[in-house]
């Protein structure tokens, strides 16, 4: 279709092209929304972690620059294949299934998995006794697969580990397995807590990369040699309180760390201050920089997929109304198809999904396609109920005036029809500004994922999520005003009609 | 009837709905400058016949001709593109009124008279505005050329109607029942600009359930019932002395 052709070029113009990879840049992903302590972002919105700190080291060791590339959990491998970056580090897990995916460097951590109980339970020795009980993890990591293959245990999921130990204070849960560095970051400070004794599990970190690319797998295992023979990764490791004999005898060095864990007291100290509601208000004026950029992506790709969806919905609606019967019966097809699926799903096929065919859409694309695409079955839904609901006598007095049906239809029909649709299309953009927050799917830092990168810093999730539910609701209310206005404007009752008064010239009507 | 060619004459029209039919052979013939009314009970097929006339509907079988342009079709062939094309031409020299006025609600008076010469006949702006505030005047809506329909009476609205459809300089007026959807006082102020513009010589058919406008102002009166042309004849002539016992019957209810 030409106008969908159209559309996409001129998406595809509002953006930069992808830059060029350079032979000197390491590219490495880590998922924005991950935690303490591997990448996060910490005081003054600063990337840091252990993890951060290591591929530094190994970059630098390679004589390569690092360049951060922020993406979503679950698109971390994904946009491996995609070829967004070179590499990700993100506490992965080198399991056989991750391995068939992805290749991995040798591992540049080692740990185990940590069940973390209320205070006062008692200690178990095998996951086997915790049979009936909660627990809770986070998906798809090895401590979930661990808790499913144990017989009656109740699986709990969560997306991030604050919340999961939150639970078991909330008594939602009987317990949280996860990574030993998770609990030492996240339980380890709170007396409402105990680390169960034994530790379960073994589990390695490594660095993934695409699948048999073994030069780049060669050259990272070389520096992560270096990095772990000089000393460094026992620095860096200490400094973050994770330097344990397991490490130390994967690595064979001296099992004592070789420094204070500063950066584990500092993260603690700053967790247990608990500010006030105006420091805490005050403390979000740091990340104005954040939300502006934010906010101003949200609009861009909600005003621009709505466009799309207004006159990709406008040409299905004509041809679903007034078009040749195959055209009619294509376009019913495509309402009924875009409605019938989530536009989560369509998101992730259009960015993950196309690749695979050869199609490589910018997030920014994507997430505008995707929107418009989607909202375009609803809006042409719209336009054919305001294009039905003028009076059938409107196209006869056209046709009897001597008006083609085209003529009719773009003279008489539609103005008519434009203000029956003002109302449910203004609906629609503010419920789009809303859908919009799911193209923080496809890596694009929109106020959703302006909101996880401030709870996951702040854990204040209760108020990065008034503080961005306020944006969305101020960004929403121009629009609401500016199409009562119109709206007001088109009817011909109204005070003012097109800005002509509306005082009579004549006498009253007889 | 005098021997002068036709400006409007049908041929054995038929047209049904859903096998239904309404028009079963309808046949006339109207001189130029004529005032024709057509009145009839509900359903016997006169506002069907009007709309044929215009090609708003098609037609199943028979041949219409009006100033020139003509639609036709054989019986049992099937409507083919040219059918459209004709009905078009056929539009542009006939004007229709309709009960309900259609006035365009989104544009004023004045508007509603330019859209149609200026996007069918491509007149410039100007003329068309010109020609539009001199027709809005002599139906007697001059004061009222820039307001919206909805804010104008119904008798207001039909005479509005009517000036939109004479900017298109028909050659043929077709009226389908003018008055019906008017308060009793309305009627009047419509009737006198049909009544005018047959001063003028304009050629008019209305499809009427006003007895008196049909008598005082037609130039003959056709008569149909069943689907069929039951009567025509002269307006005195039909009223006084009807021939055919249905058109008595009919008149009776009018005229007691």
């Amino acid at each position: 279709m030409t106008l969908l052709r159209l559309i996409f070029v001129f998406l595809a113009c509002l953006v930069p092209l992808a830059a060029q990879e350079e032979r000197a840049v390491l590219r490495w992903a880590a998922a924005t929304d991950s935690n303490a302590p591997y990448a996060f972002y910490g005081p003054g919105n600063r990337l840091q972690g252990f993890e951060f700190e290591v591929i530094q080291a190994i970059a630098a060791e390679m004589g390569r620059t690092p360049e951060f590339v922020p993406n979503d959990w679950d698109g971390l491998i994904p946009g491996l294949a995609r070829g967004l970056y070179d590499c990700v580090i993100c506490g992965i897990e080198m399991t056989a299934d991750k391995s068939a995916e992805v290749t991995f460097s040798n591992p540049y951590y080692t740990t185990f998995e940590q069940l973390v109980l209320p205070r006062g339970s008692e200690s178990v020795d095998s996951l086997d006794a915790l049979a009936g009980k909660s627990i809770g993890t986070l998906s798809q990591t090895a401590a979930f697969h661990m808790l499913e293959k144990t017989p009656g245990i109740v699986v709990k999921t969560y997306d991030e580990e604050f919340n999961a130990f939150a639970d078991i204070e909330h008594g939602r849960l009987d317990g949280v397995l996860l990574d030993y560095p998770i609990a030492k970051f996240y339980a380890s400070g709170n007396p409402n807590l105990m680390f169960n004794t034994t530790p379960f599990g073994s589990v390695t970190y490594g660095i993934a990369m695409v699948k048999g690319n073994t030069s780049l797998a060669t050259a990272i295992n070389d520096a992560l040699a270096k990095v772990i023979a000089s000393g460094k990764m026992r620095d860096i490791l200490s400094r973050w309180g994770l330097w344990t004999p397991t490490v130390a005898e994967a690595f064979n060095q001296p099992v004592e760390p070789s420094c204070e864990p500063t950066e584990f007291e500092a993260f603690i100290a700053a967790g247990a201050e608990k500010p006030g509601l105006l420091e805490r208000l005050w403390g979000y004026t740091r990340f104005w920089p954040l939300l502006l950029k934010a906010s101003i992506l949200t609009i861009e790709v909600s005003i621009l997929g709505m466009l799309g969806a207004v006159l990709l919905g406008f040409a299905l609606a004509i041809l679903r109304v007034y078009g040749p019967p195959p055209l009619q019966w294509l376009s019913t097809l495509y309402i009924e198809l875009i409605r019938g699926t989530p536009l989560l799903i369509q998101l992730l096929i259009l960015f993950y999904g196309l690749p695979n065919i050869g199609i490589k859409l910018e997030p920014f694309v994507a997430g505008v396609l995707g929107l418009a695409l989607n909202y375009a079955a609803y809006e042409a839904e719209n336009y054919r109920a305001g294009l039905l609901a003028i009076p059938k006598g409107q196209m006869e007095a056209a046709r009897a005036l001597g008006m083609t049906q085209r003529q009719g239809l773009f003279h008489v029909v539609i103005p008519q029809s434009f203000r029956l649709v003002l109302p449910p299309v203004t609906n629609d953009f503010i419920s789009l500004l809303k859908d919009s927050s799911l193209v923080s799917m496809v890596t694009l830092v929109d106020l959703t994922g302006a909101y996880k990168q401030i709870a996951t810093q702040t854990f204040d999730y209760f108020g990065a999520g008034l503080l961005v539910a306020a944006l969305y609701l101020i960004i929403g209310l121009p629009f609401v005003r500016l199409a009562r206005f119109t709206e007001d404007q088109l009817n011909p009752l109204s005070k003012h009609v097109f800005g002509k008064p509306k005082t009579p010239r004549g006498g009253p009507a007889s | 009837m005098e021997n002068v060619q036709p400006l409007v004459s049908v041929v054995d029209l038929h047209k049904s709905f859903d096998d239904t039919p309404i028009l079963k052979g309808v046949s006339f013939a109207i001189e130029e400058g004529d005032l024709v009314s057509v009145i009839g009970p509900s359903g016997c097929g006169k506002s069907t016949m009007l709309r044929c006339l215009n090609g708003l509907e098609t037609l199943d079988s028979g041949c219409i001709k009006a100033a020139g342009a003509s639609i036709s079709r054989q019986p049992g062939t099937p409507l083919d593109r040219s059918f459209e094309k004709n009905a078009h031409a056929l539009r542009q020299k006939v004007g229709m009124v309709f009960q309900q006025f259609n006035l365009f609600p989104h544009r004023t008076l004045l508007e509603n008279t330019m859209l149609a010469p200026m996007t069918v006949r491509g007149v410039p702006r100007e003329e068309a505005e010109k020609n539009g505030r001199r027709l809005l005047e002599k139906v007697g809506l001059g004061n009222h050329t820039d307001r919206y329909p909805a804010n104008l009476s119904g008798g207001q609205q039909q005479r509005a109607a009517i000036a939109r459809a004479l900017a298109m300089q028909p050659q043929v007026m077709l009226y389908d029942e003018p008055t019906s959807a008017l308060d009793p006082e309305l009627v009047d102020e419509v009737l006198h600009v049909m009544k005018a513009l047959d001063a003028e010589g304009m050629t008019q058919i209305v499809v009427t359930h006003e007895m008196r406008f049909a008598r005082d102002a037609s130039d003959y009166i056709i008569y149909m019932e069943g689907g069929h042309i039951i009567e025509i004849s002269d307006e005195d002539e039909i009223f006084e002395n009807p021939k055919d016992e249905r058109t008595r019957r009919f008149l009776k209810r009018f005229m007691s």
